[in-house]
């Protein structure tokens, strides 16, 4: 492929020639790039070649040998230690909870400020602005105090608001944009039927917006998949811990050798992977989505 | 996940200026009212979440407290107590290499890269081979951090890690070290660690901004006998500028925020050589129940964000007017 649009002659003759002439060059960049990546990938590469061999097999041959045999009993065991189904659940049910609600709290807030186009709404765009850059220790605090007040600390739903909350801070920002160029003539049709602002919310608007709310969907789901520090403060039991803080607080822990280790980390990659390939089309299209109009 | 924060930023950079505003809110009229019901859930889960917390933070910055107990004002002590605290330099002294980590070489790195990707491999290889690269480099940022921190903590554990393992079976033992254990090399280990983690995130982002330019430029380009290099800088970099921003912005606030990737590699030390604001905050309000000194240290910190992201989208504003 070293011409994809039909080009003019006297353009690709010269581009032809000059790749050739850089033919081995051409190869050097390719090898160079992939040295890079394999870089990049082998700490994951061989954490999935130790987290299926045994201590024996690690202390004799290393942890680049391949496994003589794959010996699974290292995830096994670490899997029933802590529990990790439990752990697994409780970062589910909580990710997948704040990703709906979030996406409808962004929902009700850009439906009055980018189509309902509220009195003071740049203010309120500015508000949640900040809120989006706020380091979470900012907040850190007052919110441990005052779950403790309510009897919500160490309970899942206490994450689940106050992550619907952050997230969608973020949701109203990038959705106010989306909406502010809603088309208003599908707006004025739906008025014109008679449908009030409830329906024409539910019935149009969400509708015609849905690439949009999946990828916000998307986000809200992986990043609170991922959090660390809010969990780490909230969830202390073992009960409710998430997969990272699970896997966060036992690092350094005594009873953790190579192998046990690896396989660990093996089994918090496992769902990431899962979602990074699940989720991979959204997520292209959502990283750059709004970056550039 | 720093990454798609990205569209916020573009979006609050149309807010600083008049007509941008103008033409996010403004444009087209009124609706008529009716609309601000729905705000109310919003505003109330706001106020209870983000609002109320905020002013208790700065309110408590002024305030002695062990989190139990009455809290006593004290004006400015604490803020007074930070600038003297070599520590609390320490951590801000580390940010600063963090950024490099983070935000500057990542972004010089990831932008050469997806110029070869987008520029190079897709042109003379496969648009296929671009965007195998383009996932592989992007595979560290999608798994959570303090999975990245195990993985790292075992491979560079100083008696059974791989990477001593490795220096040890070529001959080079002698390299071998205690990388996150040595206080001398613990910082410039998670640095390392953090150029890994971030760099797919810029090459995605460059690699969606090239797409825009218009491929006629490089055909000229390529008539009057430029280099690639000539090409990489006059056309590449002058046209990726709003990507280039909105990277170094949301890498550098990220860098701002470290938490996760200390807790899990160094817990900050050994002897505070990783120490970094969020994390010292943390430890004066779960560890040494300083709640009033933990308060004053996130403030400053939420300050300097804050600020950092007001001036970022200042130059930002410039650079596009100068180019528009």
């Amino acid at each position: 492929m070293t011409v994809t649009a039909p080009a003019p002659v006297t353009s690709a003759v010269p581009e032809i020639k000059a790749a050739k002439r850089r033919n081995p060059a051409r190869f050097a960049i390719l090898i160079a790039l992939l040295v890079l990546l394999l870089l990049v990938v082998a700490p994951l590469l061989v954490v999935v070649l130790n987290a299926v061999k045994s201590p024996a097999d690690y202390a004799g041959n290393g942890p680049l040998s391949l496994p003589s045999h794959l010996y699974w009993d290292g995830i096994i065991n670490f899997w029933n230690r802590v529990n990790f189904g439990q752990k697994l659940w409780n970062s589910f049910i909580s990710s997948i909870v704040v990703a709906v609600l979030g996406v409808v709290l962004s929902i009700l807030n850009s439906y009055a400020l980018g189509i309902g186009k509220v009195k003071g709404r740049v203010w309120f765009l500015v508000f949640f602005l900040v809120a989006n850059v706020l380091p979470q220790e900012v907040l850190v605090y007052p919110l441990y105090y005052l779950s403790k007040q309510v009897g919500l600390y160490d309970n899942l739903i206490s994450v689940v608001i106050i992550f619907t909350v952050i997230q969608s801070a973020f949701g109203t920002y990038l959705l106010t944009s989306v909406y502010a160029e809603f088309p208003t003539e599908l707006l004025d049709a739906a008025a014109v039927d008679g449908a009030g602002k409830w329906r024409t919310l539910w019935r149009v608007v969400v509708p015609v917006s849905r690439p949009t709310l999946g990828v916000l969907f998307t986000f809200f789901f992986i990043w609170t998949w991922n959090e660390f520090f809010l969990p780490l403060v909230f969830l202390i039991s073992n009960d409710n811990q998430t997969v990272p803080v699970a896997l966060g607080v036992l690092q350094g822990d005594r009873l953790m050798d190579a192998t046990t280790t690896s396989a660990s980390a093996l089994l918090g990659i496992l769902p990431a992977m899962l979602f990074f390939v699940i989720f991979q089309r959204t997520l292209t299209r959502g990283i750059t989505a709004g970056a550039i109009k | 996940m720093t990454g798609p924060r990205a569209a916020a930023e573009r979006a609050a950079a149309r807010l600083t200026t008049k007509k941008g505003r103008n033409q996010m809110a403004g444009k087209r009229a009124s609706r008529g009212g009716g609309y601000a019901v729905y705000l109310i859930p919003g505003v109330i889960a706001s106020l209870a979440i983000i609002v109320v917390p905020l002013i208790m933070t700065v309110y408590t910055s002024f305030t002695k407290w062990n989190g139990v107990g009455d809290q006593k004002w004290i004006g400015f002590d604490n803020y007074t107590r930070l600038f003297h605290d070599t520590l609390f330099w320490q951590s801000f002294g580390h940010i600063i290499l963090l950024i490099l980590a983070m935000a500057v070489v990542p972004t010089l790195l990831g932008l050469f890269l997806a110029a070869v990707l987008f520029d190079y491999i897709a042109k003379h290889f496969s648009n296929r081979w671009a965007s195998l690269f383009r996932s592989g480099f992007y595979l560290p940022q999608v798994i959570p951090v303090a999975v990245t921190g195990i993985v790292w903590g075992w491979i560079l554990h100083p008696e059974y890690g791989a990477l001593n393992k490795i220096l040890e079976s070529i001959g080079l033992s002698g390299l071998a070290k205690n990388w996150l254990g040595d206080e001398n090399y613990a910082l410039y280990s998670v640095m390392a660690i953090m150029i890994w983690f971030q760099l797919g995130y810029p090459i995605v982002m460059f690699m969606s901004g090239l797409q825009r330019i218009d491929p006629s430029l490089y055909e000229a380009a390529d008539l009057d006998g430029a280099t690639w290099w000539q090409r990489f800088r006059k056309i590449t970099v002058y046209m990726i500028r709003p990507e280039f921003y909105v990277v170094l912005v949301t890498t550098t606030i990220a860098a701002l925020k470290i938490f996760g990737p200390i807790f899990v590699l160094t817990r900050g030390g050994p002897s505070n050589s990783t120490i970094v604001p969020s994390y010292f905050a943390y430890k004066n309000f779960f560890e040494k129940a300083q709640v009033g000194y933990g308060s004053a240290i996130s403030t400053v910190l939420t300050v300097l964000i804050i600020l950092l992201a007001i001036l970022f989208l200042r130059l930002q504003n410039r650079a596009e007017k100068a180019g528009a």
